[in-house]
């Protein structure tokens, strides 16, 4: 087997055996993204910095005692900042921008010892859910249907798409509404959304600041484990990290769940889902009461008034948030016409710089704030979102322990397909997951089937505030059962 | 709700972003897509509920009013699209 389809898991015991070195398993890794043009998924390539990483890891291994990342190769999104390499969050309006300081999460990831291989694909400030708003074009999902190229989701695409197709070992990604677990689910892939504060934010370029959260995408849950145990830290520069230890989250995988109290919320099954999607979600039902689980129909009833919520409060946070692009201290500034002043630079800089999704979501988020209109959009949005929210501490109150729900209401669809619908019809590819970031809580998509095309489909696990560990647990008990192992046939 | 086409300009001048003339007949239409779908948000009993500003009830950290960082101009400037002598520099602000 090629050392680039290695889980972390496998590839660490390896290297802590002696058996292959980082600088083999980096090299593995290269020559697969320098084949893989055609998914689009790395766009800043990092050859020098990878052999380099890897070099010092494998010193670290041979001197013992290597941290668990040690030595893997990982792809980072676009939306992360790294010191001396580009990083454009996949819009023009930060073209040429090259960071003079590394974000926690990566800086983490590389003091474990991790490796990086590059910068992956994402939508344009995470601003999708095709990857079809970045700058750079669409990412491809590795998996096709016959000749038809599919999305891989969005906002993580790249991310998504370059584990699925072993271009890395697991990579970074981003979660705002969904952002890291649907393209999981139309990669075959695993996602991580952690507790909001629990992995920080420092250094990430901002979407919609109560929103976001950095998380792992791997091949396996166990993978994620490891790599968000990476990750996670109490970091003094985040005011919104939590001051809270980082758990052992790979030792918590026990694969016991007998006893533990599954929910099942009845708004999550939605008109016009596919039958597909209603079966795989009741395999994954008794798979967890085969574990010894306990099955429990539940209600979150504001669950329907979660996307209109979600488009309030996300583009408001995110007009303010992308108010510093001012072509004045970082990326791109319009040509100015003679007479011009401080204005017109900002308005030109901003029209060729933003991509029409990005101009759609700074206006709305606009709009919802400006006078007059604030309490009747922002503060209603943020009323329903206490009581979203209030669903779910109930639902935890009465004894749940984790939630079960289908990751996305379709499998992944062909790219293109998206244009000819409006925007609100797009937005509902985060109808299943949007409510996790608007409460906060912790949450995962993994592959737990193939459609009737041979498209992978995920399920969502939703976990307790800060129980990572226990959600990871209940992922891992799920995926032993699912026993997914399919991979898309290499075309690329 | 619907957005008018002066309110759709009002509303780029807010952003900075240059919308022309001609592009605002559709802007207003979108924008006015979008505030439909939030009307929704109005068919829920908010009564009594605060608006919720985080997601776990926790006092913003506190430090010593101390400089800890700084004199890194040079640093600060270099992903300027434009930097003179230590400064930004920006197209004449006053008339």
């Amino acid at each position: 087997m090629s050392l680039n389809r290695l889980t972390i898991a496998d590839a660490r015991d390896r290297l802590r055996k002696g058996e292959i070195t980082a600088v083999e398993l980096t090299d593995a890794c290269l020559s697969a993204i320098e084949q893989a043009g055609a998914l689009n998924a790395f766009v800043h390539n990092t050859p020098d910095i990878a052999r380099r990483q890897a070099a010092a890891a494998d010193q670290r291994l041979q001197a013992g005692d290597a941290p668990a990342m040690c030595g893997i190769p990982l792809g980072i999104k676009d939306l992360f900042c790294t010191k001396g390499v580009p990083t454009q969050a996949a819009s023009r309006i930060l073209q040429g921008f090259v960071p003079e300081y590394e974000s926690t999460a990566t800086q983490n990831l590389f003091d474990a010892g991790a490796v990086m291989l590059g910068k992956l694909n994402m939508d344009e400030f995470a601003m999708g859910s095709t990857n079809e708003t970045s700058v750079y074009g669409p990412a491809v999902n590795p998996w096709r249907l016959g000749e038809q190229q599919l999305t891989p989701g969005g906002s993580s695409g790249g991310s998504a798409a370059a584990v699925a197709a072993d271009l890395c070992l697991a990579a970074t990604g981003t979660d705002t509404g969904g952002s890291m677990r649907q393209p999981a689910a139309f990669t075959g892939t695993v996602g991580v959304k952690p507790t909001y504060g629990r992995v920080s934010r420092w250094g990430i370029v901002a979407f919609a600041s109560s929103l976001d959260q950095a998380g792992p995408m791997t091949k396996t849950v166990r993978d994620a484990a490891i790599m968000l145990g990476a990750m996670a830290s109490v970091d003094p520069k985040d005011s919104t990290s939590a001051d809270r230890p980082v758990p052992d989250y790979e030792s918590a995988l026990t694969g016991d769940i007998r006893g533990k109290r599954i929910g099942i919320p009845r708004e999550y099954r939605i008109d016009g889902m596919p039958a597909e999607i209603e079966a795989l979600w009741q395999q994954g039902i008794a798979m967890l009461r085969d574990a010894g689980a306990e099955i429990v129909d539940i209600s979150l009833p504001h669950t329907k008034y979660a996307l209109p919520a979600y488009y309030v409060i996300g583009p408001a946070e995110a007009s303010s948030n992308l108010a510093r692009y001012d072509g004045v201290r970082y990326g791109h500034r319009a040509p100015l016409a003679a007479g011009d002043g401080i204005n017109e630079m900002y308005e030109k800089t901003r029209a060729e710089g933003f991509g029409p999704e990005v101009q759609r979501r700074a206006m709305i988020g606009t709009y919802v704030l400006s006078a007059g209109f604030y309490d009747a959009y922002y503060n209603r949005a943020r009323k329903v979102r206490a009581l979203i929210k209030r669903d779910f501490d109930e639902a935890f109150a009465a004894g749940i322990d984790t939630i079960l729900t289908p990751a996305t209401p379709s499998a992944a669809f062909p790219l293109g397909t998206m244009h000819a619908v409006d925007p609100v019809q797009m937005y509902l590819n985060d109808v299943f997951t949007v409510t996790v970031n608007l409460a906060g809580l912790p949450a995962l998509a993994l592959p737990a089937g193939l459609d009737s095309q041979g498209l992978p489909l995920g399920l969502q696990l939703i976990g307790r505030p800060w129980d990572e560990a226990g959600l990871l647990n209940h992922a891992s008990v799920l995926e032993r059962a699912a026993g997914f192992v399919a991979k898309p046939d290499r075309w690329w | 709700m619907s957005i008018s086409q002066t309110e759709a300009r009002k509303v780029a001048q807010l952003a900075r972003i240059a919308v022309a003339d001609e592009a605002l007949p559709a802007l207003a239409a979108e924008l006015s897509h979008m505030l439909q779908f939030m009307a929704q948000l109005s068919e829920v009993d908010v009564t009594g509920v605060e608006p919720m500003t985080g997601v776990e009830k926790m006092r913003l950290k506190r430090r010593e009013d101390v400089v800890t960082d700084g004199n890194m101009a040079d640093t600060v400037l270099k992903n300027a699209p434009d930097a003179r002598e230590g400064f930004f520099a920006v197209p004449k602000v006053v008339e």
